[in-house]
């Protein structure tokens, strides 16, 4: 009888400790390095869908969490059309994807996005995440977030997860170019030199 | 660190002034020390590079910390600053500091933040970190953060737990008390 109730104690208290240590322990999950990324099918701006397998001829992608509402990625706006100018040629076009709950945030809705692609003159197709179940798979936590991928024989393989560049602020004082590295490493057939790298973002808003 | 020496005297100066004022506080009501504040025109921001942050994140005094790092154009940050606000009421007398860390923008300082700050009567302490190279100090903040905000540390000595999420205030007490 007292094993017994040793036992439930024993077990009382691992669920307690669990309970308390979970949240403190916080990680996202989503693709690591070195995973397949699932393809996706999501509605353009233009109203069609798209989906990795729509490009036959890439080489791999730039997929860029971005959104309408958030400062920091407007202030990387401009990057991210010119990561485009500079990569689609090269087989890495961008593929923006839209993942905030538009009813949370309505500046961020299709009507919203179709303008603000329009002003900024957009290259690439800006996505909306409508069901939300794409940027849980990625692991993408906040805007911007970027995902390079590489296409291989078994999928398209994560290769890098992060930021840009290390200076939002000002493009002209960025030193590292981590997104551009990346690219410019998987075309040449090397590895890429940082995998991951941090950088501030507005959470995703589900 | 950009100007080491003027900056560690004005930790000094502000950690002596809040104790003075904590001191004045217990004297006082409080619709005394709103209207002193409110008469207070202008203040200057505390602005630091993540170096001239990292003491603040890393005190050893007995005190329990509670670091949320925040901004003006962060909604749901906005959304949850009463609960810290409210925390730092009910907590300030028991060894309990809540710091306020913005992330705005430095061009948005006087535009936004600084009337931001007044409008809404911060009792807080609130500290600015201004550091564009954000990769190389997320990871120090937490290996866990992803670098979304609101993010929040709450620590004692060495004791100290990270959480990538929003708070409702219960939420908030909830993980206050453990420490």
């Amino acid at each position: 009888m007292s094993t017994t109730i040793k036992l439930l104690t024993l077990a009382f208290v691992t669920v307690l400790s669990v309970m308390f240590t979970t949240p403190t322990n916080y990680t996202t999950d989503g693709y690591k390095i070195g995973d397949i990324a699932e393809d996706f099918s999501l509605k353009n701006i233009d109203g069609k869908k798209v989906s990795l397998s729509n490009y036959k001829d890439a080489k791999g992608f730039i997929i860029t969490f971005t959104c309408n509402t958030c400062p920091y990625a407007v202030m990387y706006e401009d990057r991210i059309v010119a990561l485009d100018k500079k990569y689609a040629p090269k087989g890495y076009p961008v593929i923006a994807i839209m993942p905030n709950n538009t009813s949370v945030v309505p500046g961020d809705n299709l009507q919203a996005m179709k303008q603000r692609a329009a002003e900024k003159g957009f290259t690439f197709p800006y996505l909306i995440d409508e069901n939300q179940d794409v940027y849980p798979k990625f692991g993408a936590t906040k805007t911007p977030h970027v995902f390079v991928l590489k296409k291989t024989g078994i999928g398209n393989i994560v290769k890098y997860i992060g930021a840009i560049d290390d200076n939002y602020k000002n493009a002209k004082a960025v030193t590292t170019k981590y997104v551009e590295n990346a690219v410019d490493a998987l075309i040449n057939g090397n590895e890429v030199p940082e995998k991951e790298t941090k950088a501030i973002g507005c959470t995703i808003k589900n | 660190m950009k100007i080491s020496a003027s900056v560690f005297l004005a930790i000094i100066l502000l950690s002596c002034n809040s104790k003075v004022e904590q001191k004045a506080v217990d004297k006082t009501d409080n619709v005394a020390q709103n209207e002193a504040e409110l008469k207070t025109q202008d203040f200057d921001l505390e602005v630091y590079d993540f170096e001239g942050l990292s003491p603040l994140l890393n005190k050893t005094d007995g005190k329990t910390y509670v670091i949320n790092f925040w901004a003006t154009w962060c909604a749901p940050c906005v959304k949850e600053l009463p609960y810290f606000e409210k925390l730092q009421a009910n907590y300030n007398s028991k060894n309990v500091e809540v710091i306020l860390v913005s992330l705005d923008f430095p061009h948005q300082y006087e535009t936004k933040l600084k009337p931001f700050i007044k409008t809404h009567n911060l009792k807080s302490k609130v500290v600015v970190l201004d550091d564009a190279d954000a990769n190389s100090w997320i990871p120090k903040v937490s290996e866990n953060w992803s670098g979304s905000i609101p993010a929040t540390i709450i620590y004692k000595n060495n004791k100290r737990g990270f959480y990538e999420q929003s708070f409702t205030y219960d939420e908030l007490e909830n993980e206050l008390q453990k420490f």
